[in-house]
């Protein structure tokens, strides 16, 4: 008895459309995908983070709380350098589609510059707080706000690292589908950090001063 | 040799003046240089690395998790009988052989092994092995991080049984409670082995739940629309979709004890404003959905075997889906009730109680369907089925003194009691246990070529029911006599007749075991007598079954098309086959060592930090980190298999279908 | 040799910039602008006498979500249709865990620490 696989002619189109019925992805909408699902639980883990935040906020332990410590100047400016990374980001994006080489190069480096800037705005931030005492082993409440915040930094500083990355890859094989693949999902990546700061900027500066 | 260049680590850290880790440690470290020694010495090794090592076939790195996964029960089952024994032993006067700072270490031990590293890989290496032959594709969809995932569980096992030679492990329960958990007093390595250990094989489960979801989601065989999926593969896919939301929890609360450890921080010491409650509630968070991503699949396996060895379709297809996702969805809405009597109000703990009684109705429809599709079916009692039967039987008392317990009053009473590790141990034994040795009896000759023997494997499973009744029942009546869990003596005498029935069912259980170890070998001498050689050994009804066993590395030469649900049976009732179809060229994945080489390094960077060894970490964290990015440079993941190969294959491996 | 990324593939994943996605210069300028004032509003709203005080962590809050919804749709080009099912079901998979986690988590913390014994140093 031979079990060889059936071949019932075509897949019928209204198959195809919504119900999944149309055979594997493409390997680019399969990549993206995949990375959509691993940033939701990035969002899970920082929700977690989150929460700690929440409960202990008000443990300060009879040292520096959120008003004394907070610099809303530097948050806004912080946020709108992330922000606008995000936009040379998107608009690099576009670039890669259309094929634009050096606009691509010209943007992502726009986009290094941006987030680097956040990061040294915040890393500064970190070193004043710590020079004053107000350092992470000082109370529940600082140890949380540098965790989240400082997760989130951890994150913007690898994807600093694997935009540089990736243009290298640029830069010696083009416009290939592998290097496409992967400047998509760095994409998601940094704009899924973006809003995780919208998060951080509301929830722990915000109404954190007050 | 010891201060600055190996951090804490001395020649103190090995138990020298213990002799039983020390003789435990030494049969191990002999039985591992045996088995290197004839490795290389019949030359297996290019062959191991090349078909094992750097596979990322999905069946290869589903089998080696299995592997893992029953290694490891011998390990955990050790534990247990040990600590059986020391109960049953140390009662009034007596103290037993085992001090409590030893015991301490058994039951933490036998607790995270038996979750993170025996249920949790043979569970994910069942699913590895056959949703992808189910949605009738090649591989997942994401092969090299497959095995990345499967070697850094790897990984993590092996830290944590390093922790029995090298200093010691965790005495804070495989749960990890601060205060305990924290420096001031747990001063020594053995919480650090738990919690980097239990990071590291995270990461890899993660990343297992990532591939899996994307694979069901978006890479099925042509027509396989979501109303023909396999019920194993939904059940797969609920998995998934819980490991996603609930392991990254885990990894930022054990993130936090951490940062408590090594940095200082107060997320739960006593001062400075820490919360210790705060672990436990996220803790929970993650572990509630744990027990679910370990029992979903297992109700998969037993609806894949309960239609197959009744010769029915399984009754309540669309009940049945919406049942799994009703239990991923509640399984995120009753996790306070592992903590009730720890101090919230009645509100909270009336909600979380009814949420918890809630979600036995979806479980009751599973329960439903399965016995609604073995009434009036062809039963066949092969071993699977026995596996079936014992598990409704057995996983239904169980979940009913989990509604007990779910009730907040009666558990105030119960509460880390004897009582609830009966009920837990009732569930998992039954359900996940038994589920996993009913796939494992299914799937062995997909695998394999071979089934396994059938009169060995009722043995076992006779042994294992008869055990588990003896080994637990008399725990449920303990616990109502106010026995508290984890006692390392028992002060009470009039307990002991019960712990010895206990006692009795551990040495069944353990015979159940060797009858396991002897069926595996016995298969194996006589293999030539139990060859599957139409690919189809049970009369299947799902698409694994319409490959050979085993199937080519490329799994389908050409994808099947889909048009209902039970597709295979559908294709057999059609009688097709006759037609040879058209092939192509198609795309399999190439070997890759990154996995390995990955894990090697977690197991250094892991060793170092729990050592506080840092220049070892530095120099860890640099080449993992080279290694990801010269793996992640290339574009040759896949190779060509040309069509006029693939024809010849074919037709070779059909030939010899066709003689059978 | 790829498979033909452009044939007949029935769904979108967030972020894909090709053809009729919606992703042009004018979507990620909307966005940035629609970003942008809704940042200066939470400012705003975080320091200004002018409001009912118990009212500002839901204005900041519902400020936050239009921004993260701008970002969505606008960086991330998720849609609505047929063809962004899947996304759209992890979303909300996703949004619901998040919920749960912490919303969860400070119930019941709020309701334990409630029931705490008074500690004189906190």
């Amino acid at each position: 008895m031979t079990t060889a696989t059936a071949t019932i002619g075509a897949v019928p189109t209204e198959l195809a459309r919504g119900r999944g019925g149309g055979g594997p992805a493409p390997m680019r909408i399969v990549v993206a995908y995949g990375f959509w699902i691993f940033i939701l639980s990035d969002m899970v883990m920082f929700s977690a983070l989150f929460a700690a935040y929440a409960v202990l906020s008000g443990h300060t332990a009879g040292g520096p709380t959120g008003p004394e410590l907070f610099n809303l100047h530097n948050v806004f400016i912080e946020t709108l350098c992330l922000l606008f990374s995000s936009y040379t980001c998107g608009l690099g994006a576009l670039s890669v589609e259309r094929r634009h080489p050096k606009r691509f190069l010209i943007l992502a480096a726009l986009t290094f510059v941006l987030g680097a800037a956040f990061l040294f705005i915040e890393f500064s931030e970190f070193a004043g707080m710590i020079s004053q005492g107000a350092g992470p082993s000082r109370s529940a409440f600082l140890s949380a706000f540098f965790t989240l915040v400082g997760t989130h930094g951890a994150h913007v500083t690898i994807g600093l690292i694997w935009l540089i990355y990736l243009v290298a890859q640029f830069v010696a094989k083009g416009f290939r589908s592998a290097v496409l693949r992967r400047l998509l999902c760095f994409s998601l990546f940094w704009h899924a950090l973006d809003i995780v700061w919208i998060g951080v900027m509301t929830l722990v500066y915000l109404m954190g001063v007050r | 040799m010891e201060g600055e260049m190996l951090g804490k680590l001395s020649w103190a850290a090995i138990p020298f003046d213990e002799p039983l880790p020390l003789i435990s440690a030494a049969v191990v470290a002999i039985v591992i240089l045996v088995v290197l020694a004839i490795v290389i010495v019949k030359g297996w090794w290019p062959y191991l690395w090349r078909e094992w090592l750097t596979s990322v076939d999905h069946k290869r790195i589903g089998v080696m998790y299995m592997l893992l996964g029953l290694i490891m029960l011998l390990r955990g089952f050790a534990d247990a009988i040990m600590m059986r024994t020391q109960q049953a032993i140390a009662i009034g006067d007596a103290q037993g052989y085992l001090p409590p700072d030893h015991y301490d270490q058994i039951f933490s031990a036998h607790g995270t092994i038996m979750i993170f590293f025996v249920a949790m890989p043979l569970v994910i290496g069942l699913m590895n092995f056959a949703v992808p032959l189910q949605l009738g594709v090649r591989d997942v969809a994401f092969p090299v991080l497959n095995s990345v995932s499967f070697w850094l569980t790897a990984a993590g096992a092996l830290l944590v049984n390093l922790s029995l030679v090298i200093g010691n492990f965790s005495r804070a329960s495989w749960w990890g409670y601060p205060p305990l958990s924290e420096l001031a007093f747990s001063p020594d390595v053995g919480v650090d082995y738990y919690l980097w250990s239990l990071q590291i094989s995270g990461i890899g489960t993660l990343l297992a739940g990532v591939n899996f979801v994307t694979t069901i989601l978006k890479l099925r065989a042509p027509g396989l629309i979501y109303s023909r999926m396999p019920v194993f593969c939904w059940t797969a896919l609920a998995t998934n979709l819980l490991i996603v939301a609930a392991f990254p929890i885990l990894t930022a609360t054990f993130m936090m004890l951490l940062l408590d450890r090594y940095l200082g921080m107060h997320f739960f010491t006593n001062d400075a404003g820490g919360n210790q409650m705060m672990y436990v509630n996220l803790f929970w968070a993650w572990g509630h959905p744990e027990v679910y991503i370990l029992v979903l699949p297992c109700f998969g396996i037993f609806s894949e075997v309960v239609a197959t060895f009744s010769g029915k379709a399984l009754f309540g297809y669309r009940s049945m889906v919406l049942a799994t996702l009703g239990i991923c969805i509640i399984s995120f809405m009753v996790w306070l009730h592992h903590f009730f009597t720890m101090g919230a109000g009645a509100n909270v703990n009336a909600f979380f109680g009814i949420m918890s009684a809630i979600i036995a109705v979806p479980t009751g429809v599973k329960v439903f369907n399965w016995l609604f599709t073995m009434f009036r079916g062809r039963i066949v009692f092969r071993t699977p089925m026995l596996w079936l039967v014992g598990f409704i039987v057995t996983f239904v008392i169980g979940g009913l003194t989990g509604v007990l317990l779910a009730v907040p009053p009666v558990d105030f009473v119960l509460h880390n009691s004897v009582f609830q590790v009966a009920h837990f141990h009732n569930v998992i034994i039954a359900g996940v246990v038994f589920g996993v040795f009913a796939g494992y009896n299914y799937w062995f000759p997909k695998a394999f070529g071979f089934t396994l023997d059938e009169r060995l494997g009722k043995a076992s499973f006779w042994c294992w029911l008869i055990g588990f009744y003896l080994a637990f029942m008399p725990l449920y009546a303990l616990g109502l006599m106010g026995m508290t869990r984890r006692l390392q003596h028992i002060a009470e005498p009039s307990w002991q007749p019960l712990l010895l029935v206990a006692e009795l069912g551990a040495i069944v259980i353990f015979c159940g075991i060797l009858c396991q170890i002897a069926q595996l070998y016995v298969s194996i001498r006589t293999r030539e007598r139990r060859r599957d050689l139409t690919g189809d050994p049970w009369n299947g009804r799902t698409l694994e079954w319409a490959t050979s066993s085993p199937p080519p590395a490329y799994n389908f030469a050409v994808l099947p098309r889909v048009e209902t649900i039970d597709a295979f049976w559908e294709m057999k009732r059609r009688g097709l086959g006759s037609v040879e179809p058209a092939y192509e060229t198609i795309k399999v994945p190439r070997n890759s060592p990154t996995g390995f080489i990955i894990a090697f390094l977690a197991v250094v960077t892991g060793f170092a930090l729990i050592w506080h060894i840092w220049w070892m970490v530095i120099i860890g964290l640099l080449a993992a980190a080279v290694t990801i990015l010269l793996s992640g440079w290339s574009d040759e993941r896949e190779r060509e298999i040309p069509a006029a190969e693939l024809a010849q294959m074919e037709r070779a491996r059909l030939g010899l279908m066709e003689t059978a | 040799m790829d498979r033909d990324d452009r044939l007949h593939y029935e769904d979108r994943t967030p972020g894909v910039e090709e053809y009729e996605s919606g992703a042009n210069v004018l979507s990620y300028t909307a966005g940035l602008g629609l970003a942008v004032l809704t940042t200066i509003a939470s400012f705003v709203v975080a320091q200004t006498d002018m409001l009912w005080p118990p009212g500002i962590p839901v204005g900041l809050i519902v400020l936050a979500l239009a921004q993260i919804g701008a970002h969505l749709v606008f960086f991330l080009h998720l849609g609505s249709g047929p063809d962004h099912t899947n996304n759209i079901l992890a979303l909300a998979f996703g949004i619901l865990i998040v919920f749960l986690v912490i919303a969860g988590s400070c119930w019941i913390i709020v309701n334990l620490n409630a029931n705490m014994m008074p500690i004189s140093v906190r």
